[in-house]
C-alpha cells in the first residue's frame, strides 16, 4: 500500500488556527468570533495581529451565530468558532435561519468535535451535528482529517462563498496528509488504491482507515481507502466509481451512524448502485468520560472495527 | 404626500393582503405602520440612482439599514419597501402565495429587494443587526442600522445575550425599537410572561433608552431625531415604542386578538371604510 509517513503529531485544531493566522495575514474581509473559547479554538495569534476583526462574544453562541450573518451581509467573511456541541445543535434555529435559509457567507468552525473530546464526557461530545448540519439546504459540511488538512480546509472555506460548517478535534494525531497535498471543497481524495473493498472515512477515522488497509493487506485483502472530506456535498462520483469497482464499502466516522457520513454513502448506493455497506461509528448511544483512545476503543472507531467491518462486506459481496 | 397618507394606504394594503390570503398578521403590523413610514419616508437615508429611486445592494454599504426581527409582522413591511420603490406595489397581491416573492416571513431565498435576513423564529434579530453595524464601522461607513422587535419577543434569551453584546463592544451606530404595544398571542404580554420595567433592564445593560410614541407623528419625528442625534457616543439606542396594536381599524384596538387572524369579507369592508386610498389599491 501507498505509505504515510509522519515525523509529526498535532491536532486539527492547530490546523485551523494555522489556516486563520494565514487569512489573517491575507484576507482583510476575514474575520473571527468566538464564545469564550479561544485558546481552545488556537485563534490566539489571528486575534494578536488583527485584534479589531476579532470580536468576543462571551458565552453567548446564538447572538454570535446572528452576529455573524450580519457581518456576512456587510460583506466580511465571519468565522463563528465555538465547541462542535455549542456551534451545532445549541444554535440550530439560528443556524437554520440566520445562515443557511438566508445563506450568508458565514463560516461555523467548530473543534473538539466527537469522542475524542475526551474527558469532559458527553455533554460535550457532539456526536450528531454532521447530520444536523447535511439536513440543512445550502450547508457545505466539511471535517478534515489532520493538521494540513485542516488548515488547507479552513483557507478554501474563506474562498468559498456561502455557509459551511467546518468541524474538528482536540486529540493530536499524526501529520500525514503531505502539505502540499490539493484541497478541493467536495472533491475526494484516494489514499490508497484498492480492488476488494473500498473504505470511506472521514476526519479522525482516516488515519485509523490507513491503520486498517495495512492489516488488511498483512491479511492478503486490498482496501482502497478514499478521505471524504465533505461530508456535503458529496463526492458521489468517486463513491460511486470506487465501489463499482470493490463491489463493497465501509463507511468510518466519529459520529452516530444514524444521520451521519454512511447514511449519505447508502443513500448514493441504494439509489445508483447496490454493493454491501458496514458502518464504523456510534451506534445509537451517547458517549461518556475516558481518554480519547479508551473510547474510540470501546465504541468501536478504531482500525481493528474498520478490519472487521470489511471482512463482513466482502463477504456479503454475492460472487 | 405627508406621512399620514402615506401610512393609510399601507393600512389598507395591509389588511387587504392578510384578507386576500385569509392568513398572516394585521395587528402588528398596523401599529408599527406609522414607524416604518417615518423611516423609510423620512428618517433612513436610502440609497437612490440619480432619478431618486431606491437602488438595494445586499451589502448595504453607504445606507441606512433596517431589519424587521418580529418577521411576522410583514405585511407592513411588503407594503412600506413597495411604496417605497423597491418593487412594484402589484406584487403585494402574491403575498403568502405560491411562488412569491412575499414569503408569510421576510426571506431572502427568492431575492426580494429591500429584504437582507429571514426573520421570524424570533429573538434573532438584534444580533443580526448588531453584526452590520459591526460590519459598517469596519467598511468605515458612518450610516445607521434600525432594527425593530416586539415586546413579546423580548422573552426570548437571545436578545438579552446581543444586549449584553452591543454595550460591550460599542456598537453606537445602532437603533433599536421595541414595539410596545401589550401584546402577544396568549394575550396581554403582561398575564403571560411580565417583561416588567424594559427601559430599565436595557439601561442596566448599558443602552441609551428612549422612549416614543409609536403612533404619534410629533413623538416619532422628535424621538427618531433625538435618537439618531445620540449615536456615535459609545453606546446603543433602543426605543420603547409604545403602540397600539390594530391601530387604524377600531375594531382590530385594544385587544390581541387580531395578532395573527384575517378579516372576513363583512370586516375587510368596515376596516377599509375607515382607511382613505392614497396612493391607489395595489
Ligand atoms: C422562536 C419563536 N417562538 C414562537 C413563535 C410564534 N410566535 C409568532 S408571533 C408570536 C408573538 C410575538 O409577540 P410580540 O413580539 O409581542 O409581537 P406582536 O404580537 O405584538 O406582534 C409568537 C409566540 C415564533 N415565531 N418564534
Amino acid at each position: 500500500m501507498k505509505q504515510y509517513p509522519y515525523t509529526d503529531k498535532k491536532d486539527t485544531r492547530s490546523g485551523f488556527g494555522a489556516g486563520m493566522t494565514e487569512l489573517g495575514r491575507t484576507n482583510p474581509d476575514v474575520v473571527t468570533l468566538c464564545a469564550d473559547l479561544v485558546g481552545s479554538l488556537k485563534i490566539d495569534t489571528f486575534i494578536q495581529e488583527n485584534p479589531d476583526r476579532f470580536f468576543q462574544c462571551g458565552i453567548s453562541e446564538a447572538n454570535m451565530i446572528g452576529v455573524s450573518a450580519g457581518l456576512a451581509i456587510t460583506g466580511k467573511i465571519p468565522f463563528a468558532t465555538t465547541f462542535a456541541n455549542f456551534g451545532s445543535s445549541r444554535v440550530f434555529d439560528q443556524v437554520r435561519q440566520a445562515v443557511a435559509y438566508s445563506n450568508k457567507n458565514v463560516k461555523i468552525a467548530v473543534s473538539h468535535a466527537g469522542l475524542t473530546l475526551g474527558e469532559d464526557g458527553a455533554t460535550h461530545q457532539v456526536l450528531e451535528d454532521l447530520a444536523m448540519m447535511k439536513a440543512l439546504p445550502n450547508m457545505t459540511v466539511i471535517n478534515p482529517c489532520d493538521y494540513n488538512q485542516t488548515k488547507a480546509a479552513t483557507i478554501a472555506s474563506a474562498a468559498y462563498e456561502g455557509p459551511v460548517y467546518l468541524r474538528f478535534g482536540r486529540p493530536v494525531i499524526p501529520v500525514f496528509i503531505p502539505e502540499d497535498m490539493p484541497f478541493e471543497i467536495g472533491k475526494a481524495i484516494t489514499l490508497n488504491e484498492g480492488t476488494d473493498v473500498s473504505i470511506f472515512a472521514t476526519g479522525h477515522l482516516v488515519w485509523e482507515a490507513l491503520q486498517a488497509c495495512q492489516m488488511l493487506e498483512d491479511e492478503g485483502i486490498s482496501a482502497e481507502i478514499i478521505n471524504i472530506h465533505t461530508i456535503k456535498p458529496l463526492d458521489t462520483e468517486a463513491i460511486l466509481a470506487s465501489v463499482q469497482k470493490t463491489g463493497c464499502c465501509v463507511s468510518a466516522e466519529e459520529h452516530q451512524v444514524n444521520g451521519g457520513l454512511g447514511e449519505s454513502i447508502a443513500h448514493t448506493l441504494i439509489t445508483n448502485y447496490l454493493a454491501p455497506q458496514e458502518f464504523v461509528g456510534v451506534k445509537d448511544t451517547f458517549g461518556e468520560s475516558g481518554t480519547p483512545d479508551e473510547l474510540m476503543t470501546k465504541y468501536g472507531l478504531k482500525a481493528a472495527n474498520i478490519v472487521e467491518a470489511a471482512k463482513k462486506a466482502i463477504a456479503r459481496k454475492t460472487k | 404626500m405627508n406621512l399620514q397618507e402615506i401610512a393609510s394606504q399601507v393600512r389598507r394594503d395591509i389588511v387587504r393582503m392578510v384578507h386576500g390570503v385569509k392568513s398572516g398578521h394585521p395587528g402588528g403590523s398596523l401599529g408599527c405602520t406609522d414607524l416604518l413610514v417615518s423611516l423609510y419616508f423620512k428618517h433612513m437615508d436610502l440609497k437612490t440612482d440619480e432619478n431618486g429611486q431606491v437602488v438595494f445592494n445586499m451589502d448595504g454599504n453607504g445606507e441606512d439599514l433596517f431589519f424587521l426581527s418580529n418577521g411576522h409582522i410583514s405585511p407592513v413591511l411588503y407594503s412600506v419597501l413597495a411604496h417605497r420603490g423597491y418593487f412594484p406595489p402589484a406584487e403585494l397581491a402574491t403575498f403568502r402565495k405560491l411562488d412569491s416573492r412575499l414569503q408569510g416571513h421576510p426571506a431572502t431565498a427568492e431575492h426580494l429587494p429591500g429584504i437582507r435576513i429571514a426573520s421570524g423564529s424570533l429573538g434573532q434579530g438584534l444580533s443580526v443587526a448588531i453584526g452590520t453595524a459591526l460590519g459598517k464601522k469596519l467598511n468605515g461607513d458612518s450610516h445607521l442600522v434600525y432594527v425593530l422587535m416586539g415586546d413579546g419577543e423580548q422573552q426570548e434569551g437571545q436578545i438579552w445575550e446581543a444586549a449584553t453584546f452591543a454595550p460591550h463592544h460599542k456598537v453606537d451606530n445602532l437603533i433599536a425599537f421595541v414595539d410596545f404595544n401589550g401584546q402577544q398571542i396568549d394575550g396581554p404580554t403582561e398575564k403571560v410572561m411580565n417583561n416588567r420595567d424594559l427601559g430599565a433592564k436595557y439601561e442596566a445593560f448599558g443602552w441609551t433608552v428612549l422612549h416614543m410614541d409609536g403612533n404619534d407623528y410629533n413623538s416619532l419625528d422628535t424621538v427618531l431625531s433625538e435618537a439618531k442625534g445620540l449615536t456615535g457616543q459609545g453606546k446603543p439606542i433602543v426605543v420603547i415604542t409604545k403602540t397600539e396594536m390594530g391601530q387604524g381599524v377600531d375594531f382590530m384596538m385594544h385587544t390581541h386578538k387580531w395578532h395573527g387572524t384575517a378579516p372576513n369579507d363583512e370586516q375587510l369592508a368596515k376596516a377599509l371604510a375607515q382607511l382613505p386610498e392614497t396612493l391607489g389599491d395595489y
